[in-house]
């Protein structure tokens, strides 16, 4: 109350005088009206003047007028320099505001807690392992029977919750519809209660939808997706969905905010645990398990215990499990019984992006606040010449009494000033730039989708920041102003290369950051150009890819005259059917043995492939030949030639046989192709082998297909202009194939490169960013100082110094500094780059040009920033100078 | 000068006692009443009087009203709030205590 009123009265100065004066004329009204002499009266008040000041002072806040002076006196200041000052604002706000889009993104898909009761007792299951090629696995995926035995293991201290990866599922509304996708995640009937959520609308799943295979086809839709697929329709309760052959009910929506546990994609439609269709396929079915501590468990002491207890039930659930080994050779055995169980938190979800961006948002951070420092510095370096310049003014306002606190306000609301406008701006580039950053991570099929709020925690991290940005501008040059010597100041005596030492370390320290920038931003560029131009061995031109599937399985003859229809069409060249393409989400690997013997170490990948595919994806079969029309698997298969080196080194391969494990069906090697990447850009080759389309059983009857990919060669140079018409023509056949999924090969080759492709980009306008505030800097700075010297280079030049002997004075120092802030940068760069080295592809940190690309960049900046304050130092006119002195 | 000093750190308490007694009263009433009732032995001058209210008014102890008098001039009305009286006890009992040992000291000498 009282501050207010202070802080109401410091405002309205003008009327509190009035308001005094009056009182005080009153009284002296009164005084008179009794009787008492005026002048007396008078004389008793003292100096009016002195009662006023004294009086106004107790009713008003100090501090705050003076602040408001000093803001006012501050904005003046800035407005005196108008450029520099707009420079500052600018390069400031790009830096504030990059550094809380950053925070947006990673608070967003790494920190903030879901919005569910209990977060913060909520942790994933994983167990650790060695792989096969030796590197550790992690993976929080258990069969569910093992779910079940844990869950009952644990129950008195914890929940388990089984939820499974929200994978994008073909559905229809109803049987004649088109079919759509939509994520769907499996999870158990206790997530939801667990979880504290309430429907928005009808009923959530409870445990009693868990009941049993098939008893409960209910399904719940995600708010996110009634909205904008249903328009919050409420008569969606109770519609069927289909799911291949399984219809569900609708029997509610969501809450508002829930949209699953994977942080980075929206969850649209859940369904019980137990409707899954290979829920019945024990060893198959498998879902990340989450476990929720009860209330009275304490997880500081309780939760190693439980790990314990839990691994235990584990390892004995997999001892016990007769069918879990059968045909795995005894290391892998060994290997699989190695596991640790390990818990997670997992309060802020658990996802694929996370696992992938983390790395890279690590990066972005760095980067980010990098380029703030080295804005915060270039200001710095500005308020500090322009405090060198008003030294005289500071040693006036000393010697006449002003206190250094003031002074040090002084210089603070200034900086203060331009972090608040930089903030402003700052905002509106966070608000559009974290967005826009977030859309780049976009596979066509599942691009990251992700809540960005602009909530507390984004606006304290604001804050923060610029408290943290007004003392890095502030305090330097506030603390050097206000040691200000006043007799020395205003004799002109101060040591005027003072400020320079200070200002040359923050040019070494910027020179630093930005050369950290650099080798980083040329680390991610190259490693992405790497990638993009790495030999693919096939080609992606012209490649429409149509993945179909036949929902109760189409035999290989009517996926054959499928695609025999395709070729028909005028516009396509060739078609070839797979299993699933190269390059996409898909692989699947066998265990090899040779001769009977028993399955080696490594296992390989595998593909089914039709007649022709080869051909069509322009990868040539170098020894034996393609696959023909009567081939079947088992029976013929094509290698790769890493497949060869390894399983036949130095033989010739054609004519091998190899099974898929001991006591199997015998495939005969037909040809050899060379190595094309599988299933990773970045994966080196691996063994690869590929079998014919059409598969028979062991009575050699043939087997039916639930899904394959049409690989479709058209003439057209953009293939999805034939997609329409196509997805049509199997439409039209009516003969159980349905197209699910539309894309093409090069669509397929990018997703593998976005990563790469956005850091590569961050990190180049960054670099840019850097580079020119730097370039800006250390012009500033060598201007300053050649201003500052140019009595001595005046007289140097007077007593015959050469040019180019000014030259080097002037310049010498800057290189060396420059010097200096390098080395420093390669220190940090190398240490950074350790870091992030999962990130880089085919490069390594201490290649020789890695280093030269951001050492030229910095010197060529450096040679640019030189050249003015080199002009006008010889620019000098000596006689000029020595008359004026 | 040297009246002013005898007052120093009493004026406070005269004027929430005054107050306390007489609600609603202007400046010069109170130095008038500070007067009267101490038989003209104590007299609070007007260059510290304002500024000691004005300091009470900050800190809650007194609040203030403008009002109009029949004069048709607007005065500055004076009353205690719930702190000031809980202030006045706290200077009374002080100052109980301080002129106690004032007197004990006396004796003693």
């Amino acid at each position: 109350m009282s501050l207010w009123s202070r802080i109401w009265n410091s405002v309205h100065g003008e009327q509190l005088n009035r308001e005094i004066d009056e009182e005080l004329q009153a009284h002296i009204e009164e005084a008179i009206a009794s009787g008492r002499d005026p002048k007396e009266v008078q004389r008793a008040f003292g100096s009016a003047l002195h009662t006023r000041e004294t009086s106004y002072r107790i009713r008003t806040a100090g501090w705050l007028e003076s602040l408001l002076s000093d803001v006012s006196f501050g904005w003046r200041q800035l407005c005196r320099n108008k450029l520099a000052s707009t420079a500052a604002v600018l390069s400031l706000a790009l830096g504030i505001g990059s550094c809380v889009a950053a925070f947006r993104l990673i608070d967003a898909l790494l920190w903030h807690p879901l919005p569910i009761s209990g977060s913060s007792k909520l942790y994933v299951l994983s167990h650790k392992m060695p792989g096969f090629d030796g590197k550790p696995l992690e993976d929080s995926h258990w069969p569910t029977p093992e779910f079940k035995v844990m869950r009952d293991a644990v129950k008195d201290q914890a929940d388990l919750i089984a939820i499974s990866d929200a994978d994008r599922t073909d559905i229809t509304w109803s049987t004649d519809d088109d079919m759509e996708k939509a994520h769907v995640a499996y999870v158990s009937g206790n997530m939801f209660p667990l979880f504290g959520l309430e429907p928005a609308l009808g009923r959530l799943l409870s445990p009693a939808d868990d009941r049993g295979p098939g008893l409960n086809p209910y399904a719940v839709l995600s708010w996110d997706y009634w909205n904008h697929r249903f328009g919050r329709d409420p008569n969606v309760l109770g519609r069927s969905l289909h799911i291949g052959d399984q219809a569900f009910e609708i029997i509610g929506v969501g809450p508002r905010d829930f949209t699953g546990t994977e942080k980075g994609t929206v969850t649209d439609i859940f369904l019980p645990v137990s409707m899954n269709r290979l829920a019945s396929m024990d060893s198959v079915s498998r879902h990340l398990t989450f476990l929720m501590l009860k209330p009275n468990i304490n997880p500081a002491t309780d939760l190693e215990p439980l790990r314990q207890h839990l691994s235990a039930v584990s390892r004995a659930f997999q001892l016990d499990c007769s069918t879990c080994f059968r045909g795995m050779t005894q290391t892998d055995i060994d290997r699989f019984l190695n596991q640790t169980l390990v818990f997670g938190p997992a309060g802020a979800g658990i996802s694929e992006l996370q696992k992938d961006y983390r790395r890279l948002l690590g990066i972005l951070g760095l980067l980010v606040a990098l380029v703030l420092l080295i804005a915060c510095v270039n200001v710095a370096n500005m308020m500090t010449a322009q405090a060198a310049a008003r030294a005289q003014e500071m040693a006036l306002r000393i010697s006449i009494g002003a206190g250094r606190r003031r002074l040090v306000q002084l210089i603070l609301a200034q900086s203060a000033l331009l972090a608040l406008l930089a903030s402003v701006l700052g905002a509106s580039f966070a608000a559009w730039s974290a967005p826009f950053v977030l859309s780049l991570i976009n596979p066509p099929d599942n691009p990251a989708r992700l809540a960005l709020p602009a909530d507390w925690r984004v606006l304290l991290f604001g804050f923060g920041l610029i408290v943290l940005v007004v003392l890095l501008l502030g305090l330097l040059p506030a603390l050097r102003a206000s040691a200000v010597r006043p007799v020395a100041a205003l004799k002109g005596g101060e040591d005027p290369h003072s400020p320079r030492h200070l200002m040359r370390g923050a040019i070494a320290l910027q020179v630093a950051f930005c050369f950290l920038v650099l080798f980083l931003s040329s680390l991610f560029v190259t490693s992405f150009q790497r990638l993009e131009r790495r030999p693919l061995g096939f080609s992606t031109d012209r490649l429409l890819l149509l993945e179909a599937v036949a929902s109760k399985g189409q035999l290989p003859v009517v996926w054959n005259q499928t695609a025999e229809a395709l070729r028909a069409v005028p516009g396509v060249d060739s078609v070839a059917i797979s299993g699933w393409p190269l390059l996409g989400r898909i692989r699947i690997n066998s265990s090899i043995s040779i001769n009977g013997a028993p399955p080696s170490p490594i296992p390989a990948w595998f593909l089914n492939v039709s007649p022709g595919w080869t051909s069509t994806m322009k990868i040539p079969v170098v020894f034996g030949r393609d696959f023909l029309p009567q081939d079947t698997s088992p029976g013929a298969a094509i290698v790769n030639e890493t497949f060869a080196k390894t399983f036949f080194p130095g033989q010739d391969p054609i004519g091998r046989t190899f099974e898929l494990g001991a006591n199997q069906p015998t495939y005969k090697i037909v040809g050899v192709t060379p190595d094309v990447p599988y299933h990773d850009l970045r994966e080196p080759s691996s063994a690869v082998f590929y079998v014919p389309f059409d598969e028979i059983d062991d009575k050699s009857d043939p087997k039916t297909v639930d899904f394959a990919t049409f690989v479709i060669h058209t003439s057209a140079q953009n293939p999805l202009v034939l997609a329409s018409s196509l997805r049509q023509l199997i439409a039209q056949r009516h003969n159980g194939l349905r197209v699910s999924n539309i894309t093409t090969q090069l669509d397929l080759l990018r997703d593998q490169t976005i990563r790469e492709r956005l850091i590569a980009m961050l990190a180049t306008f960054f670099a840019v960013v850097a580079l020119l505030l730097a370039g800006i800097g250390l012009y500033a700075v060598l201007n300053y100082s050649v201003l500052q010297r140019r009595r001595e280079i005046g007289i140097r030049m007077a007593i015959g110094s050469t040019r180019a002997g000014i030259v080097r004075i002037v310049t010498l120092d800057a290189f060396l500094v420059v010097a200096l802030g390098g080395c420093t940068g390669v220190a940090l760069g190398f240490g950074a780059a350790r870091y992030v080295e999962s990130l880089f592809y085919q490069v390594k940190a201490t290649d020789a040009d890695m280093l030269a690309l951001p050492a030229c960049a910095i010197l060529v900046t450096t040679l640019v920033a030189t050249l003015p304050a080199v002009l006008r130092a010889l620019d000098t006119d000596p006689t000029e100078i020595l008359r004026a002195g | 000068m040297a009246k002013t000093d005898a007052l120093q750190g009493s004026l406070d308490l005269l004027v929430l006692k005054i107050l306390s007694r007489r609600p609603r009263l202007h400046g010069y009433a109170i130095m008038t009443a500070i007067a009267d009732t101490s038989g003209e032995v104590l007299r609070a001058e007007e260059g510290s009087l304002y500024p000691a209210l004005y300091r009470m008014e900050e800190a809650g102890w007194i609040r203030a009203e403008w009002i109009k008098k029949d004069t048709g001039r607007r005065a500055r009305v004076y009353e205690l709030t719930a702190a000031g009286r809980k202030q006045l006890g706290a200077e009374e009992s002080r100052w109980q205590s301080v002129s106690m040992a004032i007197n004990r000291v006396l004796r003693e000498a």
